[in-house]
């Protein structure tokens, strides 16, 4: 079970009982839709911005606990963040799930580094990375449904 | 040209693997089945995944191969490898004796009654492509219907709606109840005179329901309307016979009875197959070519255009006399066993419903678990080496009429055991550990 638990890490596990910013966002300035054809998973982020700044950030849907951990917790995240300090976070998220060998800035990464076990399973990559594709496609205001495929 | 069976006996020497058909009639065998005797036929069972001895649970996707089909294909490239049917060499000739061979392998195992009425395709999808776009263009025309189930697999759903989009058709859904059985009042009520197709699924790949085709055949027949059959599930499970059905057309894959992938079958009934055009033109599908007329070949080689998957083939040959050595009458009561367990086990499960419960049922157990999506059901699982399918097993309808957005799918073969569901039980009382209910 040990090595499991490198990918359930509790704080993946609280999160997925009981993830943060679940709730739609009325009259959100930027949104969009994700969807895994793999497992099933769909996801809708909604984005609210001051400027350059995402002030709120939300999330409904239904996935695994990867995703909705990854959604919980990167929507903790970002707020308070600028869109460039976003997609570094996201470039750097993309790389802790991916690459072994990956650099990353633990500074920025904070609690997100709890997804490093996911590069271990590499169909689960997608569980996780799901949330963040859809985070992308809300500040980039574009608005097809994205899928992980 | 294939050869005429008679002569196909006497066909060369066999340098190649089962130059002739292998008989396919099940011995009838007084000793009871021995599963660890056929586990060793397979070598892959032998794997350690995660330094647990591999519980293999996917079958419904993908079985695996005995050794005996490993070496067919194997001697056939080592041995025997040459393009079939235009060389004048003893190789080729081999090599076409072997082809021919394996289609009559085909023929027996699935009781036609002729080995032209067996089409080798790539799989189970391009037979149902072939006879959508090459009897469904001519059959069905705008305002008719095509009828399917609910419980189909995306394959065949996609073909069958194509060929409605390109005609002006209407595809027709018969529903299935809450234990994931057809309604037949319904599915009855829907053949109107409008209805020109009926394609059906034999056994459920998501459900495990075994649809009773034989009724729905003699049903559409009263209609005038021909049945297509996926076989897919069903023929590595139990006897499918095609004259007992008397299916239109029926099709499976390979890589499902325990042979090589890339390799399918078609039956057709030979007067339907003869009045249909070719699917694909090239190669070996024709008689005579020039530039203003093209003649073509008989059954069956006017629907194998190019040169066909001859190792796949071969190793399907192998694959089919591998089953029948063995023989559904040891298999079948085996597998019904392992059913009855399996379902008594994993009821034990807390928060596990089951998902297709259907009276007449083989193979499959789908479910779902309270509090544990499948994806990370079947990541745990994985972990304590058990294999088993998670995600909507191409059967996306299926996910919608249960209302959930998948489920897990453990599915079993001929060389499943008790022990190896009781490994399943144990890896699902890890998930309930991390995801407590």
């Amino acid at each position: 079970m040990s090595d499991l638990r490198e990918l359930y890490q509790e704080v993946i596990l609280d999160h997925n009982r009981r993830p943060h910013n679940f709730r739609e966002l009325d009259g959100a300035d930027r949104h969009a839709d994700g969807f895994n054809p793999l497992c099933g998973d769909r996801l809708a982020v909604y984005v609210n911005l001051e400027g350059d700044t995402v002030v709120d950030a939300t999330f409904v849907g239904s996935g695994c606990a990867i995703s909705k951990a990854s959604a919980s917790l990167m929507t903790d995240m970002v707020k308070g963040k600028s869109l460039d300090d976003v997609r570094r976070l996201f470039e750097q998220f993309l790389e802790l799930v991916t690459d072994e060998r990956a650099q990353v800035d633990d500074a920025l990464l904070g609690k997100l580094a709890v997804f490093a076990g996911v590069r271990d399973y590499p169909t689960r990559v997608k569980c996780a990375s799901l949330a963040w594709h859809t985070l992308r496609a809300a500040v980039e205001d574009r608005h097809e449904t994205i899928t992980t495929e | 040209m294939p050869l005429p069976e008679t002569e196909m006996a006497a066909a060369s020497a066999p340098v190649v693997a089962a130059a002739t058909p292998a008989p396919v009639s099940a011995p009838t065998r007084a000793e009871a089945f021995d599963v660890e005797r056929v586990r060793a036929d397979f070598p892959i069972l032998r794997r350690q995944i995660r330094e647990h001895p591999l519980v293999y649970l996917d079958n419904a996707a993908t079985t695996q191969k005995p050794r005996a089909v490993l070496d067919a294909i194997a001697r056939y490239y080592a041995n025997g490898n040459a393009n079939i049917h235009r060389g004048v060499y003893v190789l080729s000739e081999e090599a076409t004796a072997a082809y021919d061979a394996a289609r009559v392998t085909v023929q027996r195992f699935l009781n036609a009654r002729a080995a032209r009425e067996i089409i080798f395709t790539r799989n189970t999808t391009e037979s149902i492509n072939l006879v959508a776009q090459s009897f469904g263009r001519r059959q069905v025309g705008a305002g008719d219907e095509v009828l399917i189930t609910h419980m189909e697999h995306h394959s065949n759903i996609v073909p069958w709606q194509l060929l409605c989009e390109q005609m002006g058709a209407r595809l027709r859904v018969a529903p299935i109840d809450d234990r994931g059985v057809l309604q037949m009042d319904e599915f009855e009520r829907l053949i109107t005179p409008r209805t020109r197709m009926i394609a059906v699924v034999h056994l459920s790949n998501s459900l495990g329901t075994i649809n009773p085709v034989r009724d729905i055949v003699e049903l559409a027949h009263r209609h005038g309307v021909p049945v297509l059959i996926d076989a897919s599930q069903s023929v590595y499970h139990m006897p499918v016979d095609v004259q007992a059905l008397d299916c239109d057309f029926l099709c499976f894959t390979g890589h499902k009875t325990y042979g090589p992938t890339g390799i399918g079958v078609l039956y057709g009934r030979e007067s339907l197959l003869e009045a249909m055009p070719p699917y694909q033109g090239g190669g070996d599908m024709i008689r005579s070519v020039t530039f203003e007329k093209t003649t073509y070949a008989d059954l069956p080689n006017k629907f194998e255009a190019g040169t066909p998957n001859i190792a796949g083939v071969v190793g399907l040959g192998a694959a089919l006399a591998y089953l029948s050595g063995i023989g559904f009458a040891a298999i079948a009561p085996h597998e019904a066993d392992l059913l009855a367990y399996g379902t008594a086990a994993l009821s034990e499960v807390k928060g596990l419903r089951f998902v297709g419960t259907a009276p007449e049922k083989a193979s499959i157990l789908a479910f779902v678990m309270k509090g544990a999506h499948p994806h990370d059901v079947g990541t745990i699982v994985d972990n304590e080496g058990v294999a088993i399918r998670t995600g909507h097993h191409c059967t996306q309808p299926i996910m919608d009429r249960f209302g959930v957005p998948a489920t897990a799918r453990a599915s079993i073969a001929m060389y499943t055991t008790r022990a190896e569901i009781d490994a399943l039980v144990r890896a699902l009382e890890r998930v309930r550990e991390m995801f407590p209910r």
